[in-house]
């Protein structure tokens, strides 16, 4: 469903134009002389400045550059955050270029518009990239093998390429000679793209193998380039003053008298902001940043809120659950027959149960920051960003100019997470640079960046299952209430449901399963009091990090319900009919896949093993994040309860996935181990509050992220595929909360309902603990 | 005016007397290899050594290293090659790479006082230092892969 957004948005060069193959005329990328202030950032290199070419490139694509010395760079337009994007992509196309992974360099692009629209985020970077990349690969290695016959004076046919040269009659030219010669034109249409010729997987050199990733090095030694490391001559130092309510509040009076005692302070503004992004916002602008702290903390604004001031977690939740038993309310996606209401009345019994979750913090390590200043015209943005498309146009709208005379550099992200997606933290330091007229560098204090985050919103849903004879299902039904992040952010990008109506996919997905279960209704709805109160965010795994814990532990439920083993029951629904199949190109075997790795994780965990007392095995699975691009994974988690205390440890979670094609093995890993414990931080150990339209928890003296001491045991394996490469980034998230519950519930007999699973609600659950 | 040494330079900083040290190493020193993230000394993305001990710099007042010898990411190890920085390498512990400055920091800290940790001091040691790519399988097994390069390296 998020695809029709993509498609809509995407604007690849590759997918518009011809692809042409020619020659760079002068010399190679200008890049400015400040390692801070650049055109594109290398992460292989200190201070990510990136090595200019060393005499004429040959840019046969927008894509990559080969240097005389036979360098290929690689440009990147994702945001690197620790997935170590760059190396994946880059991998994908100098297997196809046929060069040497040693000559291969990265460097993060810019904004400028050649590059087309720019956002990373949703696990789809490999996924999107892959049929990109391969065929500028190709296209690149075809016409070097064309260039480089010519030079030996034999035809293309009795050529080849490896290791970056071509080869051919007993002799070999390399790249970078055929670099260094020019004269090379080779034009490729779309439809000719279409057609080049991949190389079989059996040939494939970079894909699939392990390698270090090139973003590495530079964060072990102290000299990778994060947004918050950003300079340029003659700055100064902002922090906000934040209003009381996200959205609406308006500045009464401000008095800055207490402040001026603070040695470098200068002055506080007011900020004008004609896109309403940051709308009662305060300024307080001083010659360091811990005089800007000092000072901000004196500054007395009196604002009139806007909506929301005096919102509880409890009013949020109440008014969720209030819209769900609204049966009329929401959009009703499209699963086929959505009728479900013979069926419950025809149904021999049914079964329902409410799942809630909690807000959760970003909290990305790196608290937000930007440095703005103007220069020759352009408006530069010197920030780590996920989506600088969507907050180029709402900069222009900001600053009353062009979006082409505003350019975004890129830095290494101290943590993305979907925090960066919402670049809205860029808009303040760009208006209080063009209020002052010179370079402004805003960096928020943890709070000041908790209180700013764009958090999960909490949520409520409500599970409906019917079954008829001998526990057959007949018909399910989903409903999610919560803030939609795409309704508030950018409304273009939601898809439609049942007659016409648009909803946010990123607070539903997951809900549209690939289980056979009849009659299917599956209901989004907008909490509009929490749309209101705060500005809610897309955070990692988005809606299946949160509507798969609902799911799965309903699955869970309802297996004990018609008394069958959870393994059992849910390889009973995953058939792999109609709507299940799946189909080419990302979802060959649908929901088969799915089974194979239920099935594998159940063999690897011991499921139906005996285990002491106390102790369980709880298993949940999910598509990962999207039905187009699923993600097949399942985790069997094993949890050991003290029941005097509630306290849960967890002892191992067993994971396999089915990612298709693993381009990079070793971060593939990483993702799934990240993404694994961010579930599991989620469902154990964070999640807030909000009091008074403010969240409770702003930072690590009460919010509590997963600590090194409660990491357990990860069983990580992969299912060896060759089918097109899908995401790795969230799909680990959105498994492990569910299995957990499930865990507690059969170590214990303890059914958990809300994350976080806190060990007084779990002590409170045990039956008799209470 | 406040004196120390950095790196194994001396240097004297005019900030006030209670700026915290990690925004004078950063701002006016210029090494930003030490970060920030919570500002109360309880993620440890700002660990640096003080005389040898990891520091949280982000709730040290400058004053409180005169004349003392602070050692950052940056002078961890002339070539960016101690055992910890080779362990991390070795095993791809970054991802984003935020903290990764102030837990190698504080793993050189470590490897000194528990030269052959257990899996239970390196829970005792490590608590301070938040990872939020949740690298902490790689990070528990390039402290061991350390203290044997460390081993290693004295034979």
């Amino acid at each position: 469903m998020t695809r029709l957004a993509i498609e809509k948005h995407r604007v690849h060069p590759l997918s518009r134009r011809d692809f042409l193959i020619a020659t760079a005329g002068a010399a190679g990328v200008a890049f400015g002389f400040c390692p801070m202030l650049k055109a594109a950032m290398d992460p292989g290199v200190p201070h990510g400045d990136p090595q200019s070419a060393n005499g004429p490139q040959f840019e046969p694509t927008l894509w990559f550059a080969i240097a005389p010395d036979g360098t290929v760079t690689v440009n990147i337009i994702r945001a690197e955050m620790g997935q170590h994007v760059g190396t994946a992509l880059a991998r994908i196309l100098a297997d196809e270029l046929e060069v040497d992974w040693a000559k291969v360099r990265i460097v993060h692009v810019d904004t400028d518009p050649k590059w087309g629209y720019m956002v990373t985020g949703g696990s789809w970077s490999v996924w999107q990239t892959f049929p990109i990349f391969s065929r500028a690969g190709a296209a690149g290695r075809i016409a070097l093998i064309e260039a480089g016959a010519k030079i030996i004076g034999i035809s293309p046919a009795q050529c080849s390429a490896k290791s970056g040269a071509v080869q051919g009659g007993g002799r070999s030219v390399s790249y970078g000679e055929i670099a260094r010669r020019a004269g090379v034109a080779r034009r490729f249409t779309p439809q000719e793209l279409e057609k080049l010729p991949l190389k079989p997987v059996a040939e494939r050199r970079l894909i699939g193998k392990t390698t270090t990733a090139l973003d590495i090095a530079a964060k072990t030694n102290g000299t990778a380039c994060y947004g918050i490391d950003a300079k340029v001559a003659n700055m100064v130092y902002a922090r906000p003053k934040l209003p009381p309510t996200r959205n609406g509040s308006k500045v009464i009076a401000v008095d800055d008298s207490a402040a001026r005692k603070v040695k470098g302070y200068l002055r506080t503004i007011t900020l004008e902001d004609p896109s309403d992004t940051v709308p009662g916002w305060v300024m307080v602008i001083a010659e360091s940043y811990p005089a800007a702290i000092r000072a901000t903390d004196l500054v007395e604004v009196k604002w009139t809120p806007g909506p929301g001031a005096t919102v509880s977690e409890k009013d949020l939740q109440q008014h969720a659950a209030q819209l769900i038993a609204n049966p009329n309310g929401g959009v009703i996606l499209d699963t086929g027959n959505t009728d479900t209401a013979a069926a419950f009345k025809a149904a021999r019994a049914t079964l329902e149960q409410t799942y809630t979750t909690a807000t959760v913090l970003h909290f990305q390590l790196e608290p937000v920051n930007a440095l703005a200043f103007e220069k020759d015209g352009l408006f530069e943005i010197h920030t780590g960003n996920q989506w600088q498309s969507l907050i180029l146009p709402t900069l222009a709208k900001a600053l009353g100019r062009p979006e082409v005379s505003i350019v975004m550099r890129s830095y290494l992200l101290g943590g993305g997470f979907g925090r960066r997606l919402n670049g809205d933290y860029a808009v303040p330091a760009a208006l209080a640079a063009k209020a002052l007229g010179r370079p402004v560098k805003m960096v928020l204090t943890r709070a000041d960046d908790t209180r700013f985050d764009s958090v999960r919103s909490p949520s409520v849903q409500t599970v409906r299952m019917a079954f008829g004879e001998a526990g057959q299902v007949t018909a399910m039904e989903h409903h999610a209430a919560a803030g939609w992040p795409t309704l508030v952010m950018v409304p273009s990008f939601m898809p439609k449901g049942q007659g016409g109506a648009p909803y946010d996919p990123f607070a539903i997905a997951g809900a549209d399963h690939w289980y056979e279960v009849g009659a299917q209704r599956v209901r989004a709805i907008s909490n509009d009091l929490a749309n209101l109160s705060f500005r809610p965010g897309w955070l990692r795994s988005v809606g299946p990090g949160w509507t798969n814990w609902a799911l799965e532990s309903f699955m869970d439920e309802a297996a004990h319900h018609v008394r069958m083993d959870p393994v059992a029951f849910r390889l009973k629904l995953l058939t792999g009919a109609g709507r299940n199949a799946g189909s080419a190109p990302t979802a060959v075997g649908g929901a088969h896949r799915q089974a194979e790795v239920v099935r594998r994780v159940a063999d690897r965990a011991g499921w139906g093993s005996t285990l002491p007392p106390n102790s369980g095995l709880g298993i949940a699975t999910s598509f990962g994040q999207e039905r187009d691009m699923p993600t097949w994974v399942a985790c069997v988690a094993r949890v050991r309860v003290d029941r005097a205390t509630g306290a849960v440890r967890v002892e191992r979670l067993t994971i396999v996935a089915d990612a298709g094609t693993v381009v990079d093995p070793d971060s593939a890993r990483a993702q799934i181990e990240g993404s694994a414990l961010w579930g599991l931080s989620m469902a154990l150990h964070e999640g807030t509050e909000f009091v008074n339209g403010q969240v409770k928890d702003t930072n690590l003296n009460s919010y509590l992220p997963l600590r090194i001491a409660d990491v357990p045991e990860l069983d990580i394996s992969f299912i060896e595929s060759t089918e097109p490469p899908v995401g790795l980034g969230e799909p680990g998230t959105t498994v492990i909360a569910p299995a957990l519950a499930n865990a507690i519930f059969a170590a214990t007999g303890a059914r958990l309902r809300h994350i976080p699973m806190t060990r007084e609600a779990v002590r409170a659950a045990i039956p008799g603990q209470a | 005016m406040t004196h120390f040494t950095i790196n194994g330079r001396a240097v004297s900083v005019e900030a006030e007397a209670d700026t915290p040290l990690l925004w004078v190493i950063r701002d006016d020193i210029g090494l930003t290899g030490t970060k920030f993230g919570c500002g109360i000394g309880l993620c440890g993305a700002c660990t640096v050594h003080v005389g040898g001990r990891a520091t949280r710099s982000c709730i040290t007042p400058v004053s409180a290293v005169a004349d003392a010898e602070v050692t950052t990411i940056e002078g961890l190890d002339p070539a960016g090659a101690h055992p910890v920085q080779r362990a991390w390498l070795a095993l791809q512990v970054p991802q984003c790479g935020y903290c990764q400055s102030g837990q190698i920091m504080q793993a050189a800290a470590l490897l000194k006082d528990f030269p052959a940790p257990s899996d239970q001091d390196i829970d005792a040691v490590m608590a301070g230092n938040l990872c939020r790519c949740m690298t902490y399988v790689r990070i528990r097994a390039a402290i061991k892969r350390a203290a044997e390069l460390t081993r290693s390296g004295k034979t």
